[in-house]
């Protein structure tokens, strides 16, 4: 029985004519299930679709430990007090309620890629037909000398947004007049590219207006960085004296941290700061892992489908896999998971499948109506998803079109939440 | 100029247009000068239509408008709950209101599909109001206008206009769009692009995919699409 479901499943002709009578499958297995892990850009917009577009004819469930989930993605607007907490604070109700999703609040602990089941920490086991991985990210342990995750109140990483990006702000807020704010910036690659420059803007925002003869320093082990002449002209104009940057060549790739004393090690000399934001290296979300289907740090997959080049009935999703040319970012989780959704329905109800299309914009903010872009268009080959056209911000743009930049962003926000949450 | 139309806005002769209404083509020289103001209607001809023939199309066409109760055009489908709130709420077009409007739609009406950035210059909203206002005097005997016909900002063949989008097919690549653009067709800084007509929506993609259009994130989507894929995505977001 199962060797004749896979064989159906994974053959394109063959399959469609399998598919012609749907009675038996019913008669067989019931209604197909997929079992959808982690309710952030790419997983929680993989269950809607799913459960939109196959209109109940597949039992969907999301498994997610939050019931309020704080999307990663303008929590640094939150630091710079653009936005409240609760504004990028969203729940599950319309994905229960509207489309039928069957959300379960707990952690997936464990994958058994035979019998085709989840474990939850709380023991209840799902079964199901195609598996959606999309855990995001975890960190590299020993990747910053002197941190892990029982440092993370004192130096937080405010990299998985929510209570931690809170405390990040609270620190930088509780800081002594003309202290020090210190940035460990991560390796690639890493969730977010432009994310840790964003984060150094807001801050430097922040620290302008309560703080203005506070210093921030930031350690970053990478020779160039996203959007850098954007960002260094932003710093210059906005935040002029205050931010410095230790690359590699001063030896930002050789960084130790000393939560306990405040002090920032760089290349040997020690550095006193008030509040020590450390973003170590990540890699995929600990399920992965577990489920065997990671190579190094991360998931390879077909970027036809988004199915694991291990597992075929296994799909991940965003900051989790090794997929070719797209950022890890909310953006391309969302619409990675759109192509995820749309092969899981071919396959397990014969709906249509088109060619993948993948696409990415990453917007940023310097300063206030100051905003910037970056972008790309992606298609499938055989090896990876590849770039087949790109576009990026200028310098010396005007400011009506940086104000316009940044209230794009706003509408963009609007429409992933609601393309994500319904 | 300026100092007139401050002292205008100020409420002295604007009210008296909206409680009397009984302008003449002079008057509407009054509120400034017209024929600049049809260089400006250009921002608008995109989406509104003016004139003799003048239909619905993105907008509203804008006929007679001054005096009618916001949201309230006979025919046309596509006002947003927040526009029709506010005709509800008893918003009746008038120069003030209207220049308040061009001024910032969104500040006027929360919620508006209207996605303009507005005009700030106080001269160019009264130019535009002096031409839009001629369509207005006399609904029995509307002026022949240049934005009648549809936006000139590109020309298609008729092969490429003619060509009968899938839904389908529209529905799997419109899901690229909805990461930006609501599906609910609310605008809260992008463009709101449900219900269009077909053919304006072709025009616009068109116009993105040939770099007339300056949006870089709309040049790149609109940049790869077949003309097919294009009509399939016109077909299927005319259909929300």
């Amino acid at each position: 029985m199962t060797l004749n479901r896979r064989a159906f499943i994974g053959t394109g002709a063959a399959a469609l004519a399998a598919l012609q009578a749907p009675a038996l499958w019913a008669a067989g297995h019931g209604k197909p299930k997929v079992v959808v892990i982690g309710g952030g850009a790419g997983g929680a917009t993989a269950a809607r679709y799913l459960a939109k577009d196959s209109k109940g004819g597949i039992d969907v469930t999301l498994v997610e430990p939050s019931r309020h989930y704080y999307t990663c993605f303008f929590s640094n607007l939150y630091i710079g007090g653009f936005r409240d907490i609760s504004s990028i604070g969203h729940s599950y109700g319309k994905l229960a309620s509207d489309y039928g999703i069957n959300v379960v609040h707990d952690w997936a602990v464990g994958v058994d890629r035979d019998a085709r089941t989840v474990t939850l920490a709380g023991g209840a086991v799902l079964a199901y037909d195609k598996l959606i991985l999309s855990p995001g990210i975890d960190f590299v342990e020993g990747a910053v000398p002197g941190w892990d995750t029982s440092a993370h109140n004192k130096m937080p990483h405010a990299y998985k947004a929510g209570s931690q990006t809170e405390l990040l702000k609270a620190q930088i807020e509780a800081m002594p007049q003309g202290g020090r704010f210190a940035m460990v910036a991560p390796p690639n690659p890493y969730r977010c590219p432009p994310g840790p420059y964003e984060r150094i803007s807001m801050v430097g925002h922040l620290l302008k207006q309560i703080n203005p003869t506070a210093k921030i320093l930031l350690v970053d082990p990478k020779a160039k960085f996203s959007k850098q002449a954007l960002f260094e002209e932003g710093w210059n104009k906005h935040y002029p004296g205050m931010i410095e940057r230790v690359g590699p060549d001063f030896g930002g790739d050789k960084v130790e941290v000393r939560p306990d004393s405040m002090e920032v090690v760089i290349d040997g000399t020690v550095e006193k700061v008030d509040v020590c934001n450390v973003i170590p290296a990540q890699k995929a979300g600990r399920i992965c892992e577990m489920a065997g289907i990671t190579e190094g740090n991360w998931a390879p997959v077909n970027g036809h489908t988004m199915a694991s080049r291990v597992d075929e009935n296994i799909h991940v999703l965003g900051d989790a896999t090794n997929q070719g040319d797209m950022p890890k970012s909310g953006f391309s989780a969302n619409s990675q998971a759109k192509v995820a959704a749309m092969a899981v329905r071919g396959a397990l109800t014969g709906s249509k499948v088109f060619p993948a299309k993948f696409s990415n914009t990453c917007w940023s903010l310097i300063d206030t109506d100051d905003g910037i872009k970056v972008g790309a268009a992606y298609e499938a080959t055989d090896e990876k998803i590849a770039k087949t056209s790109g576009f990026i911000s200028e310098t010396g743009e005007s400011t009506d079109l940086r104000k316009r930049t940044y209230e794009e962003s706003l509408g963009w926000y609007s429409g992933i939440t609601a393309d994500m949450f319904g | 100029m300026k100092s007139a139309l401050t002292y205008m806005y100020r409420g002295v002769f604007a009210p008296l247009i909206a409680a009397a209404f009984v302008a003449t083509a002079a008057m509407a020289e009054e509120i400034g000068d017209a024929e600049q103001g049809e260089k400006v209607f250009r921002k608008c001809a995109s989406c509104h239509q003016l004139g003799q023939g003048a239909e619905h199309r993105v907008g509203p066409h804008l006929n007679g408008i001054f005096g009618r109760k916001a949201g309230t055009a006979e025919g046309y489908t596509r006002y947003s709950p927040g526009l029709l709130r506010a005709g509800e709420d008893g918003l009746i077009w008038s120069l003030d209101n209207l220049s308040a409007y061009l001024e910032n739609p969104k500040s006027l009406v929360s919620g508006t599909r209207m996605n303009f950035r507005g005009l700030k210059d106080a001269d160019e909203r009264a130019n535009v109001l002096a031409y839009m206002r001629q369509f207005s005097d006399n609904p029995a005997n509307i002026p022949e206008a240049q934005p009648t016909a549809l936006p000139h900002e590109i020309t298609l063949p008729p092969e490429i206009l003619a060509i009968v989008g899938d839904p389908e097919y529209g529905e799997y690549l419109a899901s690229e769009c909805q990461t930006c653009h609501r599906s609910d067709g609310s605008d809260q800084g992008i463009p709101s692009i449900t219900g269009w007509p077909t053919e304006d929506f072709v025009l616009a993609m068109h116009a993105y995919k040939q770099k007339l259009r300056t949006n870089p994130v709309m040049q790149n989507y609109a940049g790869r699409l077949t003309d097919e894929e294009i009509a399939a995505l016109a077909a299927y977001f005319a259909g929300l």
